[in-house]
């Protein structure tokens, strides 16, 4: 009996989740092309509320390409890969009170272990396509997610230390519900340190080199087609939307509001969740691309450092006020 | 022929020297501006070779033209560079204009002027909004199209036309310009220095921006001459060279402007150079409006002649006579002088001549067009050795080639 409740409150997140992927493509194409000028999808439905349905049943009826030369079994899997990992992460995250599927005690690492996973994707991708901007893409990809993910770890290790938990729900209770309590001030060198790399973790602007259309083609994903295409970008999204929550888990406060929202708990975190997806696309909207060279610097000789710094920092303060 | 292609990516590592890796950059890629090709040789990302290739736009124009008369060629230098094909129409106009001997009355040499400028904006802007989105900036190019657009809509306005005009002619313009026309010219002038801020703000303070340029395809000055560059390019280098000043044709010779120059040679200087000189563009168009002189806007020894308002009837009869064309041609054949002429103009994309052979005959023997694109994309070869794939695509951003100029 418990299983299949499980189950059901699994497919109810997964399809959740998947309408709020469809729906943030259309976010993110509104506000981009309210920034730019243009007025983004129109046509499909009021204001263009039904094109990511539209969308998706174009990507479905597709034709799904292999190439001759690719190594068929990888490729196949690649995306899948992504997908199942991205998707994976969300049992761990607490929507709200009590509203998680899986409340395990190393959630934070659980998380960091499936978007790893998520990146061996990505570089699977670019190497079973068998053909060269994939490869680059895939070889960009592994550098970045390799230089990218030690920043990110060391940056929430100041958060483990302030919450003295791996678990996200303890995490959450322990910033309290007030204003003052969340670790965005405490923590701001770490938030820093995270929001960069996170934006490098999903591959975003300005670190949208593995895919960086105007030098690869389309990185990784050039060879795909299709549904298979269609799951990329999928993951990608519920790539930012981890991250996302990740962000408001462990520097927001989670769920606290304010004030509480009677029938719908999760209200602030939704809400916070969106804040950090309008600044994604806020920053695609406004950055150029960085260099692969400048990347790795960046990563190595400035966020490392910094969250190392923040580290012995907040070890000291723990020690101290302890 | 699959049975050919070896099933793995041969990359790794022989004798502790990585081997290259070959990658054809092009035809068919976002951001080789057209069809260029390049042929790279990479270890890594870096580039160990770079041999660009063209030839995938050719369409015989220079041989086309031989069997052309002088004013029918006109419209082939609409597609050489189809995102400034007024400056193309005003080179080929001055060109022939100086072989022929025609002369040109001031108010017609005021429009020209005018339009040229107008195109060098619509190219400069075309190249910033690509530029950016090469580097990744994608909002730059909407709102630089936003620009171009009002631009568009004057060409269209002045001669029906957005993107092949064929609006200058030997010995004047086509039409004159309306009141309505100056107005609206007038209002865009007004608000454009707003909107290069607003471009500016976006890219030009920011950090990114200065990383992926500063430094990146450096030129000094005796590179940049040696491997043939002109317009933006050179004047990024520190060399002091631009037509319009040296060697002035229409009215540039009565208006007052400067010619921006940078020294350090490198990707940014090209960008200053090109930002400023969209500024300098304004002021020219500027005292060309309140210069603009009353007059003719044809020569009186112009070999085709403008259609004069008559009744159809008319028409039909004239036509009729002169074997069902509109456009009269003068068939007198003493016009037309025998002897060679080189007359280069500065487009926006840097030194555009033309050169032409007469043998007397109301059509060119032989015409050749220096384009400047074909020249920088042969630049990049010094350019983008020892640099990464993506300085090469912000290098081909910053050298704004046209392939249908290159190609011809």
């Amino acid at each position: 009996m418990n299983i299949i409740m499980l189950l059901v409150w699994i497919l109810i997140l997964f399809a959740v989740v998947m309408l709020h992927v469809a729906y943030a493509t259309y976010f993110e194409r509104k506000i981009i092309g309210h920034m730019q000028v243009r007025v983004g999808p129109m046509r499909v439905g009021w204001h263009g509320l039904l094109q990511p349905i539209a969308d998706g049943v174009k990507s479905f009826f597709k034709e799904d390409i292999i190439p001759e030369n690719a190594d068929k079994p990888t490729f196949l899997a690649a995306p899948i890969i992504c997908l199942v990992a991205m998707m994976t992460s969300l049992a761990v995250l607490p929507f709200a009170k009590g509203w998680v599927l899986a409340d395990i005690d190393i959630g934070l690492l659980f998380i960091f272990a499936m978007s790893s996973l998520a990146s061996y994707g990505v570089v699977l991708a670019g190497w079973a396509s068998n053909s060269k901007y994939s490869f680059l893409g895939g070889l960009r990809s592994m550098a970045q997610v390799i230089s990218y993910e030690i920043s990110m770890g060391l940056s929430l290790v100041g958060v483990m230390l302030m919450a003295g938990s791996l678990n996200l729900t303890q995490i959450v209770e322990a910033q309290g519900d007030s204003f003052l309590g969340m670790y965005l001030m405490p923590q701001c060198i770490g938030f820093f340190v995270f929001f960069i790399s996170m934006l490098a973790e999903t591959n975003r602007v300005p670190f949208d080199l593995p895919e960086a259309e105007t030098e690869l083609v389309s990185g990784y994903s050039t060879e795909y087609s299709g549904m298979r295409y269609a799951i990329f970008f999928m993951a990608e999204y519920i790539g930012m939307m981890v991250m996302a929550s990740i962000a408001t888990i462990c520097y927001l406060g989670g769920w606290n509001g304010p004030f509480e929202v009677a029938l719908f708990p999760p209200f602030w975190f939704v809400l916070k969740v969106y804040l950090f997806m309008f600044l994604f696309i806020w920053i695609r909207a406004t950055l150029p691309r960085y260099r692969y060279d400048q990347l790795m610097d960046l990563g190595w000789k400035l966020l490392i450092p910094l969250a190392l710094a923040n580290i012995v920092l907040t070890a000291c303060f723990r020690a101290i006020l302890a | 022929m699959s049975g050919t292609i070896s099933k793995t990516i041969e990359v790794p590592v022989v004798d502790g020297e990585s081997e290259r890796y070959s990658l054809r950059m092009g035809p068919q890629h976002p951001a080789t501006h057209g069809v260029l090709r390049v042929d790279l040789e990479l270890d890594g990302e870096t580039i160990m070779e770079c041999n660009p290739q063209v030839g995938y736009l050719h369409r015989g124009f220079e041989k086309l033209a031989e069997s052309k008369t002088y004013a029918q060629a006109l419209i082939l230098t609409d597609r050489l560079d189809y995102i400034a094909a007024m400056s193309n129409n005003i080179g080929y106009c001055v060109a022939v204009e100086k072989l022929l001997a025609v002369s040109v009355p001031e108010r017609a040499q005021y429009i020209r002027t005018i339009v040229g400028e107008m195109s060098r904006l619509c190219s400069h802007l075309l190249w910033l909004a690509t530029h950016a989105l090469d580097i990744g900036a994608m909002t730059v190019f909407l709102y630089c199209f936003r620009e171009r657009e009002i631009l568009l809509d004057l060409f269209e306005e002045l001669c029906g036309a957005r993107l092949t005009f064929s609006y200058p002619r030997i010995g004047g313009v086509r039409q004159d310009v309306s009141r309505y026309f100056v107005d609206e010219l007038q209002r865009f002038l007004d608000m454009f220095p707003a909107k290069m801020e607003e471009y500016e703000t976006l890219i030009d303070t920011n950090r990114i921006w200065l990383k992926r340029t500063v430094g990146v395809g450096k030129l000094s000055g005796a590179e940049a001459l040696g491997l043939g560059l002109t317009g933006a390019c050179l004047r990024g280098s520190g060399v002091d060279y631009d037509i319009r000043k040296h060697q002035p044709y229409d009215a540039y010779d009565k208006v007052e402007f400067e010619v921006p120059l940078a020294t350090e040679g490198d990707i940014y200087a090209r960008y200053r150079c090109r930002m400023e000189e969209m500024l300098q563009s304004v002021h020219i168009i500027q005292q060309c409006i309140d210069q603009l002189p009353p007059g003719p806007i044809v020569g009186p020894d112009a070999p085709d002649l403008v259609m004069p308002f008559k009744a159809p009837a008319r028409v039909e009869a004239d036509a009729a006579a002169f074997g069902g064309g509109l456009i009269k041609l003068v068939r007198d054949q003493k016009l037309y002088i025998s002897g060679d002429v080189y007359v280069a103009t500065e487009v926006p994309k840097g030194e555009l001549g033309f050169y032409f052979i007469s043998d007397g005959n109301n059509r060119p023997y032989r015409m050749h067009i220096r384009s400047p694109s074909f020249i920088h994309i042969g630049a990049l070869k010094a350019i983008c050795k020892g640099e990464l794939i993506a300085d090469l695509i912000a290098n081909i951003g910053s050298l704004d080639v046209v392939l249908g100029e290159s190609d011809r």
